[in-house]
């Protein structure tokens, strides 16, 4: 019964996105237009760290537009409606599944773009993929609780990227360094305590949504 | 005069250990020489302001449960009393590494940046607050956001540091604090340090409440 309401809720937060073709074309051309953008400056990106704090950069702002307006399609009718129908744990489960499924193949797309007009320089495709998919999972959390705490104050979009970039920079610089490493092609064992760490952050982040969001919720 | 005793006891234990703190003997180290008598004073300080924060975030869960007012505004000012310690803190702190590491500040360690962040998520915790105008509202959710910062500013600092490399004692491999205050003359000064300032924040707390309530009473 949960689960598939939890299945039903992250279905229709990606048929309301592909519905609204405005946001999703926004999110791709937004994307596609800033690594244009890049390709036109630097031409081909030789030097490893320029291309990996670059792409990290255009990561970490499509973030914010993508997981940023989570909440906010919430208007005090739809809201209400959410809260008479659904469980606070099912609902911001939700929110974080789609945000993060979402994030990351935005991600994909962006590395695939990237690639391709600035150039390809990783070595260890896996390990990138890797930190990729658990900074996707790290951004896409705490931008949810803190779009769901900006949801709740007046002046909303500003909010959330005010409130998460603190939490956001430590993720920021780790990833940073995995990337490096993924693209230096060191061995796996170099990143295993940065990994460790990266994934900490994770579960907390996580953990911490998942129960102070009812709180949120009740008001 | 029954609540006032630790108003009392922490201006003598801190004027105590201002004194003897100076005055007293130090063990002879390489690079730290004499600047080891900071420890008296940075690490009591950022206990106090830790402290603080604690009774910040115990007082928004309060909150959250029993949604009275009283135990918000208690974890407002807690955090306020916290952030004013850090001031001192970052200025010791400063003056240490300038004379051991030889900077004032340096982005290499992360206990460091940690602080900054920490820092910064609690100013955020102001802007928050003022940004909403309703009084619930605005309780409920930066009690929430109070929440999620302290954790974050426990894992930034406490946590992190020991994992990578820093500069600070006990973290990456350097030596604890254990083996520097081994000397049983320094643990005479540092604990009573230690106390002397909680009791101290604690004190300022209690003047910020009760302003607070003043404030409280004289609007309505």
């Amino acid at each position: 019964m949960l689960k598939r309401q939890l299945y039903e809720l992250v279905k229709k937060e990606f048929i309301l996105e592909f519905r609204q073709k405005a946001s999703l074309g926004g999110v791709l051309i937004y994307v596609v237009a800033t690594i244009f953008i890049s390709a036109l400056s630097f031409n081909k990106i030789i030097a490893p760290n320029i291309w990996n704090a670059l792409f990290w950069i255009i990561f970490l702002f499509s973030a914010i537009t993508i997981c940023g307006k989570s909440f906010a399609r919430e208007t005090a009718g739809v809201s209400l409606n959410n809260y008479l129908n659904y469980k606070p744990l099912i609902f911001i489960s939700s929110k974080l599944i789609y945000n993060f499924l979402f994030l990351f193949l935005v991600s994909l797309i962006t590395l695939f773009f990237y690639s391709w007009f600035v150039g390809y320089l990783i070595d260890n495709f896996a390990l990138f993929i890797l930190v990729l998919l658990l900074a996707s999972l790290g951004f896409s959390s705490v931008l949810t609780l803190m779009s769901a705490i900006a949801s709740k104050a007046e002046n909303n979009f500003t909010l959330v990227s005010i409130l998460s970039f603190p939490v956001l920079i430590p993720v920021l610089v780790l990833v940073l360094r995995i990337g490096k490493q993924a693209i230096d092609g060191l061995n796996w064992s170099v990143s295993y305590d940065f990994l460790m760490i990266l994934s900490g952050i994770n579960v907390i982040s996580v953990v911490l949504s998942i129960l102070l969001f009812p709180y949120l919720w009740r008001s | 005069m029954k609540n006032n005793w630790y108003k009392i006891l922490s201006v003598i234990l801190i004027l105590y250990t201002l004194i003897w703190g100076m005055l007293g003997p130090v063990p002879r180290l390489d690079i730290l020489n004499e600047t080891i008598r900071n420890l008296y004073y940075h690490v009591p300080i950022w206990f106090a302001m830790l402290f603080q924060m604690g009774v910040s975030v115990f007082y928004s869960a309060k909150y959250l449960n029993s949604n009275k007012k009283e135990d918000d505004s208690v974890a407002f000012n807690a955090a306020l009393v916290g952030i004013l310690f850090s001031i001192p803190g970052i200025i010791t702190g400063a003056f240490w590494a300038r004379f051991t590491w030889g900077t004032w500040w340096t982005f290499e360690d992360p206990k460091l940046n940690g602080v900054a962040i920490g820092i910064i998520m609690y100013l955020i915790y102001f802007v928050l607050r003022a940004s909403i105008i309703q009084e619930t509202s605005k309780a409920r959710v930066s009690s929430v956001f109070n929440i999620f910062a302290f954790v974050m500013l426990i894992l930034f600092i406490m946590v992190f540091p020991r994992l990578t490399d820093s500069l600070h004692p006990g973290n990456g491999g350097n030596p604890a604090f254990g083996k520097y205050d081994l000397d049983s003359n320094m643990r005479l000064v540092f604990y009573p340090a230690v106390i002397g300032w909680i009791l101290f924040s604690g004190w300022i707390l209690n003047l910020f409440n009760r302003l607070s309530i003043l404030k409280e009473v004289n609007n309505e």
